[in-house]
């Protein structure tokens, strides 16, 4: 198309993290995980070798969905829940941007529900970020989806009656091609987990456990707190038994019921553990089932597949109704079918 | 054979009727298709019931279908047909109101029997109580006959009742005098053999039967309409607001993106552009009609042609999302299919009544540009002219049809592409001094799309800076801010031709309508006049903003009077806007206007002090 500008794309290789920062001021609580998550995009960006310009972020509405305002690439701050379709618009029309998507747990699994799980199940090629802290913060301080039940808010006085969903089992079922799990502190593994969301082509939907130190603070204390974080954190690893606890000495087998159960390894040995395998649908969802208290909490990539993507298969069908019907104008249309003339 | 006398007339209204798995609305439409080719002007009139299929023989399962033609101008469906074709007891009760008197009423006799007069609610058989005796009834056994027509082609009982409607048609087309090879060439196209088969013997044998059978002592002909010479097409409202979509990607360059989720009247439109991948077009069937323009907006900021189509319950669920497009100042074209409501409604009848939703129904200041087409061709029109606004303004313009529009279709001059001016769309390339809300002498704003180097630039529905586009929480800035995208909407009108003046430029009344309703006030107006009285019309295309001249053209007449399917909705922004006593005439059956319906309304008005 003559109007799109085609000018050559920038140099991506030059690219640093301060070429992704905005003079803006950044308006999050002191303190908050999203800090940490804007500083580990921001240094993980310049590594993938994209040109600036064609990256896209989009976000709904939360504090989490700030997050545009400070990258300084093309970004929409848009409406409560919706980030996931209007990022369908923009990836199917434009396959040639790298469109990721900045949400909350509200904003995903509440009010953007729906969205978020259809977009999973079409596989457009779209990275999702969302920021699990468990809570409103924005509206300050309501239970959420993801809020564990009984959990006291301003709108629950006396504890959530309802039951939380587990977002890496909803996008597993949603058939997502890439699911993963990562925490806002955790420097190196955010990096690692943001830069193979980048290279899989599909919907990546990647949950980060961020404290909302104002108004959830220490909800996830356990996985980040030096003196507890090893006995409860199970860092996957793709091709290795299932191991988590000082010194890996604990690890995941199945009972006869194929349910987990948590073993010693030492008494059972290796042999026995669950091996990670990310392409394995089935067994991701049994990792996906392991929850704190009762069990270890993953960390990685729970699977990960290959599957063309919508706006791959958009594009092809377009290119080949082209090819099938070279001489495409309106006017061919306009005349086509029945047609009769008046003297 | 008996050789029968023929008849001219000047213009004759048709309607079949029967179940909803009847076939009525192919027949409808095959006679239409014959009609516009032997050269007649028409106008029709699809009327279904909601449910697929309805059980058989009940009232609500009566679909209908109906044509006006004629040798003159056709303007409507016409008010009341002259011929009605009842396949079964349901459907003459439910139509027969509205047969002129002394009118052809041809009746599928083996219908008539105990059960189905019982399911229409008929204590007697009103073919022998006497109740049709002012009309002309024409009794004929047309299941049997088909049946035996097609007896030897070895179609099971079900299937071969099916082709009992081309009987039908083949029956009136007899009546009026009509060449069956269209649909001849239609029916070998369309099915498989067998059927093909059946259905032409059906479509003969009801032809002949016409022609040989002693109750019909003559046929009727009606002569071909002076219409403006050049090569015509049939098209309804959803055809051409989709080619007309069509158009406008060509025009200015745009890649066409339909987001989209079906909704009666509307997913036509979504069927027919989904097509049309060959000429570029992408097709989004969304989860909701939320994600629908969701994702369209979201192709406009990528630099598409970015529309959603819908009708009134998805114009309330997209109401957040095109605010945003508004807030974005982005281009996006939103198409309402009305349909009559509120809440789910009537689904498959018309009406005009999301006028105030489409103007008001958002949060905060939201003003927007409002079209609405007004006859099935000018769907195309009303397309292309959005599109021409919505990317010179960077505004989102809603695009405002009913289901009476989606579904009726006219005979329709083709446009010649070359001969329609281009849309000229320039995107921002250019680092140097951007801003993102940075404006132009019209107040819009550069489209500046992802993939720009230099442009990078963050977008939002929080209140913005005037011309940076940053997050501004000013009180002032806030103001002024909407009152610039007041004034930017506002400012559409500056680009708009004088408003058309039908009939008299001043006098006593002018007719001021919008929408469907322009065929039957043409005509109402075209009759008042005939009788002395000096009124003029308009069928306002641009809802909002209004014409400049609009205010002046309204002080020109003694009296305004404002027709529409709705409870006085234009008539409440006329009267807010110019502060006058505009004279509300409304209708909410779910039903266009007919022409006398206005002509009376007119006639009382001009009468009353
Ligand atoms: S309310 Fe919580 S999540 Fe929001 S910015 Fe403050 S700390 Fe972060």
């Amino acid at each position: 198309m003559s109007l799109y500008p085609n000018l050559p794309p920038t140099d991506a290789s030059a690219l640093q993290r301060k070429d992704f920062q905005t003079n803006q001021d950044v308006r999050w609580c002191p303190g908050c995980g999203d800090y940490s998550i804007l500083a580990q995009i921001q240094r993980t960006m310049p590594e993938l070798g994209i040109p600036k310009e064609n990256y896209v972020f989009i976000s709904g509405i939360g504090c989490s969905s700030r997050f545009p305002y400070y990258m300084d690439t093309f970004g929409m701050h848009t409406i409560h829940g919706r980030a996931p379709a209007i990022a369908t618009g923009v990836k199917t029309l434009r396959p040639d941007l790298q469109v990721w998507v900045v949400t909350g747990d509200g904003d995903a699994m509440s009010i953007g529900g729906n969205h978020f799980i259809h977009t999973l199940r079409r596989n457009v090629d779209l990275k999702i970020l969302m920021f699990n802290n468990r809570i409103y913060g924005l509206t300050k301080g309501q239970y959420s989806p993801t809020s564990e039940q009984g959990k006291k808010t301003k709108s629950t006085p006396m504890g959530s009656v309802d039951y939380p969903f587990n977002p890496i089992s909803l996008a597993l079922a949603a058939e997502a091609t890439f699911v993963a799990r990562s925490v806002d502190v955790d420097a190196k593994h955010l990096q690692e987990m943001i830069t193979r969301m980048a290279r899989h082509k599909g919907t990546a939907f990647l949950e980060i456990y961020q404290n909302c130190n104002i108004f959830n603070d220490g909800a996830f204390d356990y996985l980040t707190d030096r003196k507890t974080k090893v006995e409860h954190e199970l860092k996957l690893e793709h091709g290795k038994p299932v191991r988590f606890g000082p010194g890996g000495a604990k690890g995941i087998a199945l009972n006869n019921r194929l349910e987990p159960i948590v073993v010693d390894v030492a008494e059972h040995g290796e042999d026995r553990l669950l091996v990670h395998d990310e392409t394995n649908q089935s067994l991701a969802f049994l990792l996906s089932r392991l929850v704190h208290p009762d069990f270890p909490t993953p960390l990685g990539v729970f699977h990960m597949r290959e599957r063309p993507s919508y706006d791959q298969l958009v594009q092809a069908q377009v290119d080949e109704a082209k090819k099938r019907s070279p001489v495409g104008s309106v006017q061919a249309l306009l005349d086509a079918g029945e047609t009769w003339t008046v003297r | 054979m008996i050789s029968k006398k023929t008849e001219a007339l000047d213009a004759v209204a048709i309607r079949f009727a029967g179940d909803s798995g009847d076939g009525m609305q192919i027949t409808g439409d095959q006679f239409t298709g014959t009609t516009a080719l032997v050269g007649n002007d028409l106008a029709t009139f699809p009327d279904f019931p909601a449910e697929i299929r309805a059980p058989a023989g009940s009232l609500f399962g009566v679909s209908g279908f109906q044509i006006n033609f004629s040798s003159r101008e056709v303007y409507t469906p016409g008010d009341r047909p002259d011929v009605l074709v009842a396949m079964n007891p349901a459907a003459l009760r439910t139509n027969l109101p509205d047969l002129k008197p002394g009118g052809i009423l041809i009746l599928n006799t083996e219908q008539f029997n105990e059960k189905n007069l019982e399911r229409a609610g008929y204590q007697t058989d009103p073919q022998a109580d006497g109740s049709l005796s002012s009309f002309r009834v024409y009794p004929v056994d047309i299941t049997g006959m088909t049946l035996k027509a097609i007896s030897d082609i070895g179609l099971n009982q079900r299937a071969a009742v099916r082709s009992k409607n081309f009987f039908a048609l083949g029956l009136v087309y007899w009546m009026f005098n009509r060449p069956i090879e269209h649909t001849l060439e239609w029916i070998q196209k369309k099915f498989a053999p067998e059927l093909a088969a059946a259905n032409e013997r059906a479509l003969k044998a009801g032809y002949h039967y016409g022609e040989t059978a002693e109750i019909f002592t003559h046929n009727y002909t009606v002569e071909q309409a002076p219409i403006t010479p050049g090569r015509y097409r049939r098209i309804s409202g959803n055809e051409a607001l989709g080619l007309g979509l069509l158009a406008a990607a060509e025009l200015s360059g745009l890649e066409l993106f339909l987001g989209s989720y079906p909704i009666t009247p509307a997913s036509d439109v979504l069927h027919f552009l989904s097509q049309q991948k060959h000429l570029g077009v992408k097709t989004f069937q969304a989860e909701d009609e939320i994600a629908a323009v969701a994702a369209a907006l979201g192709a406009a900021y990528a630099g598409g042609l970015g529309v959603t189509t819908t009708s009134g319950p998805g114009m309330a669920l997209k109401a957040e999302a095109i605010n945003l497009a508004l807030m974005l100042e982005l281009p996006l074209i939103i198409c309402d299919i009305q349909r009559a409501g509120p809440s789910t409604g009537l689904p498959t009848k018309t009406e005009q009544a999301d006028l105030l939703q489409v103007m008001f129904g958002r949060n905060g200041e939201s003003p927007l540009v409002v079209l609405a087409a007004k006859s099935p061709g000018d769907c195309f029109w009303t397309a292309i002219e959005a599109v021409r606004i919505a990317v010179r303004q960077m505004v989102p313009v809603i695009i405002l049809t009913d289901g009476y529009l989606a579904n009726g279709a006219e005979p329709w001059p083709i446009p010649q592409m070359s001969e329609i001016p281009r849309i000229p769309v320039q995107f921002r390339t250019d680092p140097e001094g951007f801003k993102p809300y940075l404006r132009d002498e019209m107040l819009s704003r550069p489209w500046a799309v992802p993939g720009t180097p230099g442009l990078e630039h963050r977008i939002g529905g929080l209140e913005k800076q005037h011309e940076t586009g940053n997050i501004s929480y000013d009180p002032q800035n806030h103001e002024f801010m909407v009152k610039l995208r007041a004034e930017k909407v506002r400012k559409v009108a500056d680009l708009l031709p004088p408003t058309v003046v039908d009939g008299d430029a001043e006098g006593d009344m002018l007719v001021i309508g919008w929408g469907c309703s322009d065929g039957a006030i043409k005509s109402a107006v075209a009759g008042m006049r005939a009788r002395g009285h000096r009124i003029g019309h308009v069928q306002l295309r641009h809802l909002n903003p209004f014409p400049n001249d609009l205010g002046d053209i309204l002080g020109r007449f003694r009296k305004v009077l404002v027709p529409e399917l709705n409870m006085g909705q234009l008539a409440m922004l006329l009267r807010a806007r110019y502060v006058i006593d505009v004279h509300s005439f409304t209708k909410v059956q779910g039903k266009p206007f007919q022409e006398i319906e206005i002509r009376d309304a007119i006639g009382a008005q001009l009468e009353a002090n």
